[in-house]
């Protein structure tokens, strides 16, 4: 049974986002990392890019296959993790903790209602056939 | 993900219960519902190069062609000279078109003076089958026996320990591409030293009826040698740092054996063959693209279609291509022009649209562990 954390937010293509004051840290969930695997390969924005919610931040691959990051969120990137440049692999170990992406500066509160709560995620994966 | 949808029912192989019970992620493969992964593929793909995997591979076709003119019916459908082979015996072959392009791949058992068995592609089976009985007239008769036959390989570094624990014959001394007839666990099995991932093992063609028990008792006895079952995706980056062909990707129809770098198993000196002309033109010739291996200089994935480019230009394609888990390089295979294939060769890929560069290095990727002596 994949990990979802009650605390964070989430998108329909398995983002998850931690609002930390103006600012939200963002990852893939652990759901999203069972399905893709192996990740090998981590493409993200360099600090100071901007990102614009529900399009795609970055690039995540696994041996099989090649999936988009969405952005929950729009703002400025303001941090990114290099560790995944040389461990992509910690994507899958701790897709919550050392396995997040990119932190961004949003630019409109509201748009944290238009993301999905820890429940409402957890029903679109036991759909999605957990 | 790039599973394509399937127009008919996928086929199964008498382990694929077995596979979802243990909690296989099953996937299409070349028309078969085959387990991609068990625990995951570089966790599995290590387990081959450290200890021992367990694959089935019953979705493979096995063809066998008996009678007077067996051997004269192979040596005219096949690239490689098979009349050196004695019983017992394995060989790599070719099928190819009259123009060169090639029908698949295959190896080659000599069963008998007057007996072969052909391993083809399982989502070559159909097509194969055709080819081999629309050309092979003579006095001989071929029977498919892919459907009774199940084929379970034991790959890696502990392979040989494991299965001659359970074997009633000595498989030690059984050479690269050479097999013996014995029962593993007590099952009949053709044990043929052979395999697609550089690493040493066996492939055990055996009864479909008796796969199930060979797949446990390989798997019980192995325990104490970290023996894991390993799925598809394991088999592809396995035989990736190897650099052999997978028929789908690297060789078609659309390519030939020179410019795969599969020449050595096309013996023309052996007489007629199909394809014989056409091969022997282009080897005077000369190719104009070549397969060849590559390292990504910086992080990034090449892909089976992706684009080889010279200094932005289009050049060429990529194969195939991964995350190298034993090299720990992202490597690929793709054709390029005969003056851009010398190793050192610095290319780019196009990833996304942006160009990554590469640079094309010696190969196997990963030095193969195979006793050939």
């Amino acid at each position: 049974m994949s990990k979802v954390p009650a605390e964070l937010k989430y998108t329909r293509e398995h983002e998850w986002a931690k609002v930390e004051g103006d600012r939200a840290r963002i990852g893939i969930t652990d759901f999203a990392q069972e399905q893709l695997g192996d990740v090998v390969f981590v493409e993200l924005p360099k600090v100071g890019a901007r990102v614009t919610a529900m399009q795609s931040f970055g690039v995540v691959e696994s041996v099989k296959a090649v999936s988009d990051l969405f952005a929950p969120l729009s703002g400025e990137v303001v941090e990114v993790n290099g560790e995944l440049a040389k461990k992509p692999e910690t994507v899958n170990a701790d897709p919550y903790g050392q396995g997040w992406m990119i932190v961004v500066k949003y630019a409109d509160a509201r748009e944290l209602d238009t993301l999905m709560s820890a429940s409402e995620y957890e029903k679109l994966i036991a759909a999605a056939g957990h | 993900m790039t599973d394509t949808i399937a127009t008919s029912p996928l086929k199964r192989t008498p382990l694929r219960d077995v596979h979802v019970k243990a909690g296989a992620r099953m996937v299409p493969f070349g028309g078969w519902e085959m387990p991609v992964q068990y625990t995951g593929i570089v966790d599995e793909h290590r387990a081959v190069r450290r200890a021992v995997g367990l694959f089935d591979i019953s979705h493979m076709g096995e063809f066998e062609i008996d009678g007077p003119d067996a051997l004269a019916i192979v040596q005219r459908l096949c690239t490689n000279d098979a009349s050196p082979l004695a019983a017992g015996q394995v060989q790599y072959s070719l099928l190819c078109q009259p123009e060169g392009g090639i029908v698949d791949d295959l190896t080659l058992y000599r069963l008998a003076d007057d007996r072969l068995m052909l391993t083809v592609n399982a989502a070559n089976i159909a097509k194969d089958w055709s080819w081999v009985t629309a050309h092979g007239e003579g006095e001989a008769r071929w029977s498919n026996v892919s459907d009774e036959t199940a084929l379970l390989a034991v790959q890696g570094p502990k392979a040989e320990g494991l299965v001659q624990r359970l074997a009633d014959t000595d498989v030690t001394r059984l050479r690269y591409y050479h097999f013996a007839r014995g029962a593993v666990a007590g099952v009949r099995a053709l044990i043929s030293r052979t395999g697609y991932t550089g690493e040493g093992g066996f492939e055990l063609y055996i009864p479909a009826s008796r796969a199930e028990h060979l797949w446990h008792a390989l798997l019980e006895a192995g325990r104490g040698d970290g023996i894991q079952p390993i799925g598809l995706g394991a088999r592809d980056t396995l035989r990736l740092e190897m650099k052999f062909a997978l028929y789908g990707n690297d060789i078609d129809e659309t390519t030939n054996p020179l410019e795969a770098g599969l020449g050595w198993v096309v013996k023309p000196a052996k007489g007629d063959f199909i394809g014989r002309a056409a091969i022997e033109a282009l080897r005077t010739r000369g190719v104009a693209r070549k397969l060849v291996g590559f390292e990504m200089v910086l992080p990034s994935v090449p892909r089976h279609g992706y684009r080889l480019l010279k200094d932005g230009a289009p050049v060429g394609v990529v194969t195939s291509g991964s995350f190298g888990p034993s090299v720990e390089r992202y490597i690929g295979m793709g054709y390029v022009p005969a003056a851009l294939a010398a190793m050192g060769s610095e290319l780019e890929v196009e990833i996304r649209g942006k160009p990554q560069p590469a640079r094309v290095v010696r190969t196997p990727f990963y030095p193969s562990r195979v006793k050939r002596a």
